[in-house]
């Protein structure tokens, strides 16, 4: 896979002296689907900003699909579609209305059949031309992706994307986001939501303090950083972790009716074995085996922990 | 693509559908003021006032109601136009189109300018019914009414841009662009001031695009016609120029 957007020592000063990207440098691939993940004020509104030309570069060069988005700017942005965090919308004008201004901002003549199959596809079609103001909140954010993506753009950006956003819309735009990365286009979204990132991202990017810290496959993530537990559900309750399996490393939890052994997956051994093979000795009956895998929310915790 | 006209016209198409969803507002009051004022100066304090160089007060009121209603219009459709967007943070899809700041320009000021010429347009065919009018020069009249619209739609432009709240955008026409335009001879001549407001009002830029449109319906002016198409061409200019300077600094648009 090619990069269609290549970050390169890119640094963010705002006027007010705040550093918001520090040398920053980072390539997102052709058709995938990246979190950019970060806690509040990472740095990862300004990166998006900056590429999507809403801010001003301090030092660095950024280039999507080849274009520099200072030198070339408009081959660059006709590329790029923005859904902003915040429900940014003129009150008055219709949904059509104002989809029909982001396709001519863009520099696309008005194509009828495309904008009804968007509408319809963001359930919006029926409320064509009815003012925004009449619109509920997660209304209002299809129409923002509705604008966002009414030039058919090859690279969308999501800020937050599920900010505020009940249960079905998040499950439709997620259904987009995979249908969108079907038909070739290249997502990138922001979180501070390991969930979202884990469940949606082929890729995930942590930031923090205006660097990236990693960039990574989410399953390479998982397993690289990731630590694994296995859960043995007693068939009687224990009062003390037998003393074959203390000195493994077991651990006695739920009032004695279960027992926890963690092990890292990058590991060669992972010790269940010597674990199964105690339980057989110290003769303990048990109902069920099971493993959980650690969230990327402590493998989050575990990096920025790090530095 | 050289020039993105498709953005331009969107711009301009969106900027006008404002003005149809609010038309008491867009052209209704301006043309009420209008019709007051030809009550009160035209027929009730003009028949008793002598005419000017020749020319009925109610006549001779005429450009300078026009200019008045076309300069401070423009200046209202223009900021408010630019700075409603900053205010509701739909900038962010300008900033991020494939768009130059002249296109921008285009779209917005031009948008501006159109709403106020209409006005201007419609505030003559109102001065028809009230009194008797012939316009020397036409197609001169026309033309200075065009650029004055571009040219204070301009000014506008840069007061959207300025503004930081409602409030600055209010007080600027208030207190700066209206008492210009009434003090440049919307409603007298030059010539029936105090000599040393005479010099005073030399200083006032609206006082030679009134006088110069005033020529263009009676022949007759405060300052050579000249002089008044050229401030009018040195003002677009310098309007121009702190767009572009505004633009290029990215002041208050782009961090």
């Amino acid at each position: 896979m090619s990069a269609i957007v290549k970050i390169q020592d890119l640094t963010k000063r705002y006027d007010d002296g705040k550093l918001a990207l520090n040398d920053l440098s980072v390539e997102f691939m052709r058709g995938e689907i990246i979190a950019l993940l970060g806690p509040n004020g990472a740095g990862k509104t300004s990166l998006i900003s900056i590429i999507c030309g809403l801010t001003t570069i301090s030092d660095g060069l950024v280039t999507v699909d080849g274009f520099d988005i200072q030198s070339n700017y408009r081959e660059a942005r006709s590329l790029v579609g923005l859904v902003p965090q915040e429900l940014m919308l003129e009150p008055f004008e219709t949904v059509m209305g104002t989809v029909s201004l982001s396709r001519g901002l863009f520099g696309q003549a008005q194509n009828h059949e495309y904008v009804e199959g968007l509408l319809s596809r963001l359930s919006l079609w029926e409320k064509r031309d009815s003012p925004i103001r009449e619109l509920s909140g997660g209304m209002k954010r299809r129409v923002l992706i509705a604008k966002a993506l009414s030039h058919e753009p090859k690279i969308l950006f999501l800020d937050e994307p599920t900010a505020g956003v009940d249960v079905d819309l998040r499950r439709d735009m997620w259904r987009l986001v995979k249908d969108l990365q079907a038909e070739g286009v290249t997502v990138i979204l922001t979180t501070h939501y390991i969930e979202e990132a884990e469940e949606i991202a082929d890729r995930i990017a942590v930031i923090n303090e205006g660097q990236i810290l990693l960039v990574e496959d989410k399953s390479i993530l998982m397993n690289r950083l990731g630590k694994k537990e296995l859960l043995i559900d007693l068939s009687e309750s224990l009062i003390e972790v037998p003393q074959g399996l203390a000195g493994l490393g077991v651990r006695l939890q739920n009032g004695g009716r279960q027992l926890s052994y963690s092990y890292d997956m990058a590991t060669e051994k992972s010790g269940i074995p010597e674990v199964l093979g105690a339980l057989k000795i110290e003769g303990i009956g048990f109902s069920d085996v099971h493993t959980e895998q650690s969230s990327l929310e402590d493998i989050f915790i575990e990096l920025v922990a790090e530095r | 693509m050289i020039l993105n006209f498709y953005a331009i016209k969107a711009i301009f198409k969106f900027e006008m559908s404002r003005t149809y969803r609010t038309p008491l507002q867009s052209f209704a009051s301006p043309v009420i003021a209008t019709v007051l004022y030809f009550v009160v100066f035209g027929s009730a304090i003009g028949n008793r006032m002598t005419p000017i160089d020749g020319i009925s007060y109610g006549a001779f009121i005429v450009p300078g109601l026009i200019m008045l209603t076309v300069m401070t219009q423009s200046v209202a459709n223009a900021s408010f136009g630019i700075y409603f967007p900053k205010f509701l943070g739909t900038i962010y899809e300008h900033l991020s189109a494939p768009i130059s700041s002249f296109e921008m320009v285009i779209g917005y000021v031009g948008a501006a300018a159109t709403k106020s010429a209409g006005v201007g347009c419609i505030i003559l065919a109102v001065s028809f019914l009230f009194v008797p009018l012939k316009i020397q020069h036409p197609l001169l009249m026309l033309a200075l009414l065009i650029a004055t619209a571009l040219c204070f739609s301009l000014l506008g432009f840069i007061l959207g841009l300025w503004a930081k709240d409602f409030e600055q955008l209010n007080l600027v026409p208030a207190l700066v662009i209206t008492p210009l335009v009434f003090l440049g001879g919307s409603f007298y001549s030059i010539a029936m001031l105090p000599s040393h407001w005479q010099t005073v009002s030399l200083f006032n830029p609206a006082m030679y695009v009134i006088s110069g449109f005033r020529w263009a319906f009676f022949g007759v002016s405060d300052v050579p016609i000249t002089i008044s198409l050229l401030s009018i061409v040195i003002l677009a200019i310098v309007f121009f120029a702190i767009i572009w300077r505004i633009f290029a600094t990215g002041y208050r648009l782009r961090q």
